[in-house]
């Protein structure tokens, strides 16, 4: 089963995205922020990571670059999933390494889109 | 809308289109025939269905299909054909079109324009390998209101992330407010003609390939082979014709044949002697004539 860390905030967000990749065979790990994912990661790292931007304490792309610099930080593949849907932040998080990118509102079609997009499912 | 009445609507759209619709899907119902609903007179989606019941009005019912059927069209949908067409068709036409440098790609149920777009992004992304050489890409359609999409090219951010890889977004597309416009270099490159397929096609001239992907399976049986017939008259002899994952010209035509291990895709069956249509003899002869 693969593992996949669900980092938002919200906590509505995190039920939502959770229940979808339950559904996908995803076992799944949360954190609120970015502090907590990049801690959660040092633990062990995902597969997969679902990944918001604005965050309290350290946001989605100072993690991204953060996790990428890290041992093995290379390996989790990453999407983004966020209300910021403009081209300039869309090119700064591929730039950062993220895999992915889902513009929020999100629906589990693209979820599974997209997951299938990068080779998760 | 009742419990019972989304159930019969579920098992109608099945039977008549085989679109499956979940039980969360009834706000898709209500944004598609809502409308329906108010240029019928009819007023309520209850009403809509109550007449579907009957089964004695065939045009409410062809509306209501269309509208929940028409825009089940996304970008590269199916993958499968798009590789198809990257390692098959393009590599063959490349080699066997080198004369006249010319590839010419019909899409027969081009919808909201997802699918040629999506070929016209393979043909650009493959612009190394066919430097020099011209493309046509013709999408049609029966509905003006969809052509007008498609021509227009813009699709909201849900349509564009589904089956669009987001480097492909970045690449291809411009950011119009909440919507998102195909570049108008990928635009140009596909011409737009509104068509029935019911009618006669041999207007549109011949073409290296077919994209005939989920429309037959509005049609019966004798109008499917009728019309598989008369896609094989536009293709020439090695072109190609592509059809929605789970159909087949089984049954229907020999008029084609599939290609060994490439689901979907089919190539005219040049030595059939036979055929079940009306038309393909004529052509089966003058395949063999070359």
């Amino acid at each position: 089963m693969k593992q996949c860390l669900v980092v938002d905030d919200s906590s509505v967000i995190r039920k939502v995205a959770r229940r979808i990749l339950e559904d996908l065979n995803f076992q799944i790990t949360e954190a609120e922020d970015g502090q907590q994912a990049l801690d959660e990661c040092r633990k062990s790292m995902p597969d997969a990571i679902l990944l918001d931007w604005n965050m309290p304490v350290m946001d989605g792309l100072e993690f991204l670059t953060s996790l990428r610099g890290e041992e093995g930080g290379e390996k989790p593949i990453v999407v983004f999933c966020t209300t910021e849907n403009d081209v300039a932040h869309i090119a700064r998080a591929i730039r950062a390494g993220a895999n992915e990118y889902i513009m929020k509102p999100f629906d589990r079609e693209i979820v599974e889109a997209k997951f299938q997009e990068v080779g998760l499912i | 809308m009742t419990p019972g009445e989304f159930e019969f609507l579920k098992k109608f759209l099945k039977e008549r289109s085989g679109l499956v619709l979940s039980n969360d899907k009834q706000y898709l119902v209500e944004s598609r025939l809502l409308p329906i609903a108010r240029s019928s007179k009819l007023e309520t989606l209850s009403a809509v269905i109550g007449v579907l019941q009957k089964g004695t009005n065939k045009a409410l019912e062809t509306d209501v299909v269309e509208a929940m059927t028409t825009n089940e069209s996304f970008f590269f949908r199916d993958k499968t054909p798009f590789e198809h067409f990257n390692d098959t068709m393009l590599p063959g036409l490349l080699e066997r079109r080198a004369k006249t440098r010319l590839i010419k790609i019909w899409c027969a149920a081009a919808s909201t324009g997802q699918e040629p777009y999506s070929l016209a992004i393979c043909l650009k992304e493959a612009q190394a390998r066919i430097a020099g050489w011209r493309t046509r890409i013709l999408g049609t359609d029966l509905s003006n209101e969809v052509l007008d999409k498609a021509k227009a090219g813009l699709y909201s951010q849900f349509e564009v992330q589904r089956g669009l890889p987001i480097q492909m977004l970045l690449k291809y597309f411009d950011q119009k407010g909440d919507l998102w416009q195909i570049n108008a270099g990928l635009r140009a490159m596909v011409e737009w003609k509104k068509l029935n397929l019911l009618d006669s096609f041999s207007h549109l001239g011949e073409f290296d390939i077919v994209f005939c992907r989920n429309v037959l399976i509005y049609f019966d049986q004798q109008t499917k082979t009728e019309i598989l017939a008369r896609v094989a008259k536009s293709l020439p002899e090695d072109g190609y014709l592509v059809l929605g994952a789970a159909e087949t010209v089984v049954g229907l035509t020999d008029a084609f044949k599939p290609v060994p291990g490439k689901r979907g895709l089919f190539q005219r069956n040049v030595a059939a002697k036979t055929t079940a249509g009306p038309a393909p003899r004529t052509f089966a002869t003058a395949g063999l004539q070359r």
